[in-house]
């Protein structure tokens, strides 16, 4: 298990590499002096001159790389152009609020779109399987901020249930994460569906129902374990996919999350911190595939040892 | 009898052809979600080419007079902040969603299809290059991907093109690799490559109709994402700019009347909905009859 787990650690390497690239380039690519970008409009001429000296910017472009990544593994990203606060320390204290929502979504996907799918496998063809299949073909076709958006003028404005935006209480949380999560219940709800249809056509799965054990059993010990590593696969790929939805849902809900953080940075062009909340999505995208590899070797020893 | 049949199929290649597709076509007449997906999309169709005539006059031209009117007889789906038809903008808007979806599926065909053919073709040196560099990319969520490359391209209509564009390339490539790997071991190719046929006409002439029937349900599904992407960046203010009639961007501006006027909001995303819809149905049937095994 160790040499998997170092085996599949080193396989992140590569793609470390290239997002270090990715950024160091993002900003090369930029019309005007990359100093000149990092700092801001309003920096005066005294800041872009530190800046220059500080990423090395009058030496050949591997050194400037070589700069760029030994800062990068101190998370050393820089300084803010709008608050001139250190990037780092914006973008951890939105994460939290990101992680809290989209563990909430992925939670409450997992909850409907799991036993939807077990039912729809059970039952295929019926008019349940139709209902939960329609169900989540629409909640795949559907925009997540517009979703949200009518979930508000239901539930805030018409009923007045519920606040519209911000955080405070456990009520704040409710929207978002239910818009978030009809954002990728329909894709938790498809695999589960044809996994366990699959399944349920096994040898092994006609050979406990033929022993007489009870169908509920059959279904749960036999079929849905065998499934569980494509739903894994599913549920950890749509995690990446939450940060993506993250960006609308969280503008849409005032939730002070990285998703936001990014589109403000944008609009504002704060660019050092436009660096650090992409970096750090790609890090929470390679760290939850990462978790997802070693929950497959752990449910299925077959892939330890091959 | 059957060595008879089989003569008279290797005489006439296309009867077994058409037969072929025959027999997809009357899979697809019976696949009513298909079906609908398609109606839907034609639909869309004819409304982006019949603008002019469906609503004339300038869709962008403000009337303030009349903002924020509720539906009527004179405007069925009333007015937005500035007076002007929703139902105006929603069918210019299939124009500029149509066209957002197509130019970013040739991206992604133009660019990620060769670069996915010569990756599985070659393997080696060049496969891993390619490969990390995918792996890289997929590294982001789609949205993310295409918000970043928005941060230094710009916003507007063509850089949300580029930007949505690039952010499906990973995906083309990922997908024509696979079946490249699978199909270059097929026979036919080995006899293409004895016969010494160059390399850049057995990729095109031998692998890549071989490899359409994923490529073109991937397409059909792809131009749901896209227009998904693009209104999403239209709606942060990231995407196609004001005056010009884009769905994602209406429902963005929508937002700030929700409580008064929530109509201004509710209709453009009705009709990203349905729009997104129809891709999605076509690109599932299509699945089902090009290429049942990935039936979900």
């Amino acid at each position: 298990m160790f040499q998997y787990i170092l085996k599949r650690l080193l396989s992140t390497l590569p793609v470390l590499l290239g997002i270090s690239l990715l950024l160091f380039f993002m900003l090369r690519m930029l019309p005007g002096d990359p100093a000149q970008v990092l700092a801001g409009q309003m920096a005066s001429q005294e800041d872009i001159k530190n800046i220059r000296q500080q990423l090395g910017l009058d030496k050949p472009i591997f050194v400037q790389y070589g700069i760029f990544l030994s800062r990068l593994a101190k998370l050393d990203l820089g300084r803010s152009a709008r608050t001139q606060n250190p990037v780092i320390k914006e973008v951890w204290a939105r994460l939290p609020n990101t992680m809290l929502l989209a563990v909430a979504a992925i939670t409450l996907a997992c909850l409907f779109g799991i036993p939807a799918g077990i039912i729809s496998a059970v039952r295929p063809y019926t008019w349940i399987d139709y209902l939960f299949t329609s169900m989540a073909l629409f909640g795949i076709s559907m925009p997540v901020f517009w979703l949200g958006l009518m979930l508000v003028v239901i539930f805030s404005i018409i009923l007045q249930w519920l606040p519209a935006g911000g955080t405070g209480s456990w009520k704040h949380i409710v929207l978002p994460s239910f818009t978030l999560a009809a954002f990728v219940v329909a894709f938790i709800t498809r695999i589960t569906r044809a996994s366990m249809i699959e399944t349920l056509s096994q040898d092994y799965t006609t050979t406990a129902r033929s022993k007489g054990l009870k169908e509920r059993v059959v279904i749960i010990k036999h079929a849905l374990k065998n499934a569980l590593i494509p739903i894994i696969t599913v549920v950890g790929l749509q995690f990446g996919l939450l940060l993506g939805g993250a960006v609308l849902t969280e503008t849409v809900f005032a939730w002070p999350g990285l998703g936001r953080l990014i589109v403000d940075s944008i609009l504002a062009r704060d660019y050092p911190v436009i660096q650090g909340t992409i970096l750090i999505f790609g890090l929470l995208y390679i760290l939850v595939n990462l978790v997802v590899d070693l929950l497959y070797a752990y449910i299925d020893p077959r892939i330890r040892y091959a | 009898m059957h060595e008879t049949l089989q003569t008279q199929v290797i005489r006439n290649p296309h009867r077994q052809a058409d037969s072929q597709l025959r027999r997809r076509w009357a899979k697809l007449r019976r696949n009513k979600a298909a079906l609908f997906g398609g109606v839907l999309i034609l639909i869309y169709l004819i409304i982006a080419l019949l603008a002019p005539i469906l609503f004339p006059g300038n869709p962008s031209a403000p009337n303030l007079m009349k903002s924020l009117e509720r539906p009527s007889l004179e405007h069925p789906l009333g007015t937005d902040e500035l007076g002007r038809s929703i139902l105006g903008r929603i069918i210019y808007g299939s124009r500029v969603s149509l066209l957002i979806a197509i130019g970013v599926v040739c991206v992604g065909l133009f660019v990620g299809v060769p670069l996915g053919l010569i990756s599985g073709y070659y393997g080696g040196k060049v496969d891993f290059g390619i490969q990390r560099a995918t792996d890289t990319l997929l590294a982001f969520p789609g949205f993310l991907l295409a918000l970043a490359l928005v941060a230094v391209l710009g916003v507007g209509l063509k850089n949300t093109i580029i930007s949505v564009g690039i952010s499906m390339v990973p995906i083309y490539i990922r997908l024509v690799r696979g079946c490249t790997l699978s199909v270059k071991e097929q026979t036919y190719v080995e006899a293409a490559r004895a016969m010494g046929t160059r390399d850049v006409t057995i990729l095109i002439r031998h692998i890549l109709p071989n490899v359409m029937a994923p490529i073109t349900i991937q397409t059909s599904l792809g131009m749901g994402t896209a227009i998904l992407f693009a209104a999403g960046l239209g709606f942060l203010g990231l995407g196609v700019q004001p005056p010009t009639p884009e769905w994602g961007a209406m429902l963005g501006s929508g937002r700030a009347y929700l409580f008064n006027s929530p109509h201004v909001a509710t209709f453009p995303g009705i009709a990203i909905f349905f729009a997104v819809l129809g891709f999605n149905l076509s690109g599932d049937g299509l699945r089902d009859i090009l290429d049942p095994r990935f039936k979900l």
